[in-house]
């Protein structure tokens, strides 16, 4: 079986800034992996380079078997991405924008109503389906963007702080849908809130600086802390990591 | 539907639901009016043709045209929605193409809105109406001229303003390039190959002849080589500027 996602020994650099230094993972049907690392570790710009945002320095991506770079519509096809801040057309309204997702998605007739009812009904966005999405709260506004990802169903998910912003209720639906939805897909999470990654992630990646400084389940980045707790494990990789490369 | 369809739609129906399109088509049709029967004469020329009327189109689009261009790529940029865009099953043709084509069949509609001037010809007079329909294609074509620069200057910049500004800029040495006031500057010395050559880049020079009722094909090419030069080099601008 091919994996889902398989990115090896990725690079990318800004003219003198390398913001990701060959980074190596995969990710499995059924797995939810959660990016993890401080503001400016190289998480987005990783999340760019797998839906094909981002052309990478060297290395490759495969989604699904394809090549990001030789065949960029059929990971584009492959993939649900929601993009960090959750980008969309402001003068749209909700109804109007998930149409434009489904025309470029392609879908039509039967499947396409059925996807837009679902999606509204389960990502909760029936009340503002007809409001211009600049007038929404920045939590519905992160909710649509979601509901533009999941539409037609991908395989692949790639979500960029899909709950930064939403308050502890909408988080904790969040959560479940993407609990829910984890059992046919392989889905990708960036997070600052470490809570998260052990309730939702079956795996967790910590970058720093551009490097990948650790691979394992949650359970295991507990383990790292000799106090069990998350928080500590992860300010024990990352910051030791910030004085070595002082260092160096 | 193909990608290219779904872009130009969404784009089209944009002008729309915002006040952008009403402006502009106000303050298009009150400007027209006013050149053509104040500046141009309309009345006193005592000629029924809309010579007058178009005469002024080349001025009025140099202002009207980057201020409908200058979005397309800025807004898209600076709002971030090109990540999105640009993540979605779609090629950055598409997405160029397809933005292109609903900024012009936007300045269509508002060209068309300009029928009454029509209207009123033919009831003044009798006027030679192939002339005038040549000179609306002429007029639409050059629109379309404006905006693949403008779509163009606009993928290079996340300002509006600046793409505004750039963009009226060079639109206008395009313009200018066939005034007399410039092919006099360089027909004292150069060889008439280059004046010929400077004149032949000028939106007026192929304006002028189609709106002589004349629609040659060496117009025609001119235009659909210097769109499909600017549309092709807006490609290679968001291929390369479009998450910087």
């Amino acid at each position: 079986m091919t994996e889902a996602i398989k990115v090896e020994s990725l690079r990318k650099s800004f003219g003198p800034i390398h913001a990701v230094q060959g980074i190596s993972f995969d990710v499995a049907q059924g797995e939810v992996l959660g990016f993890l690392g401080p503001n400016g570790a190289g998480k987005s710009t990783t999340m760019k380079m797998i839906t094909g945002f981002l052309e990478p320095t060297s290395g490759t991506v495969k989604v699904n078997g394809h090549d990001v770079l030789e065949n960029p519509l059929a990971v584009k096809r492959a993939i649900g991405y929601l993009p960090e801040g959750a980008p969309a057309y402001g003068e749209m309204t909700v109804r109007s924008f998930l149409n434009f997702i489904a025309d470029i998605r392609q879908l039509s007739g039967k499947t396409r109503s059925e996807r837009i009812d679902e999606v509204v009904e389960t990502i909760n966005i029936s009340n503002v389906f007809d409001q211009s999405i600049e007038t929404l709260s920045k939590g519905y506004k992160r909710r649509v963007g979601l509901a533009q990802a999941i539409l037609h169903n991908p395989d692949i998910l790639i979500l960029d702080e899909p709950t930064d912003g939403l308050d502890p209720n909408q988080k904790h639906e969040v959560r479940n849908l993407i609990q829910e939805m984890a059992k046919n897909k392989a889905i990708v999470i960036s997070t600052h809130i470490l809570e998260e990654v052990d309730a939702v992630c079956s795996r967790a990646i910590i970058i720093a600086s551009g490097n990948l400084l650790f691979d394992g389940t949650p359970k295991e980045l507990i383990e790292k802390s000799d106090i069990g707790n998350i928080d500590h494990a992860f300010r024990l990789i990352t910051t030791c990591e910030t004085e070595d490369t002082e260092i160096a | 539907m193909s990608a290219l369809f779904s872009i130009y739609k969404r784009e089209f129906t944009s002008y729309f639901v915002t006040p952008v399109a009403y402006v502009f088509i106000v303050i298009f049709l009150f400007m027209t009016g006013i050149f053509t029967f104040y500046l141009g004469a309309f009345y006193q020329t005592n000629q029924a043709d809309l010579q007058p009327f178009f005469k002024f189109h080349p001025w009025l689009y140099l202002f009207l045209i980057p201020a409908i261009s200058m979005r397309l790529w800025s807004d898209e940029r600076k709002s971030g929605s090109i990540e999105l865009l640009m993540t979605l099953p779609v090629t950055i043709t598409d997405a160029v193409v397809g933005k292109y084509l609903a900024a012009w069949s936007f300045t269509a509609v508002a060209l068309a809105l300009t029928f009454p001037m029509w209207i009123t010809v033919n009831y003044l007079g009798d006027p030679d109406n192939t002339v005038i329909l040549a000179s609306y294609v002429g007029s639409l074509i050059m629109a379309g001229g404006f905006l693949a620069i403008g779509s163009c200057i606009s993928a290079f910049t996340k300002s509006q303003v600046i793409a505004f500004v750039i963009s009226v800029v060079i639109s206008f040495m395009f313009i200018l390039s066939g005034f007399p006031m410039v092919l006099d500057l360089f027909q004292s010395w150069a060889p008439q190959a280059l004046v010929d050559a400077i004149a032949s880049f000028s939106f007026l020079t192929h304006f002028t002849s189609i709106t002589k009722g004349v629609i040659d094909i060496r117009d025609i090419v001119y235009f659909a080589a210097l769109i499909s030069f600017w549309l092709y080099v807006n490609v290679v601008v968001i291929e390369t500027k479009k998450a910087s």
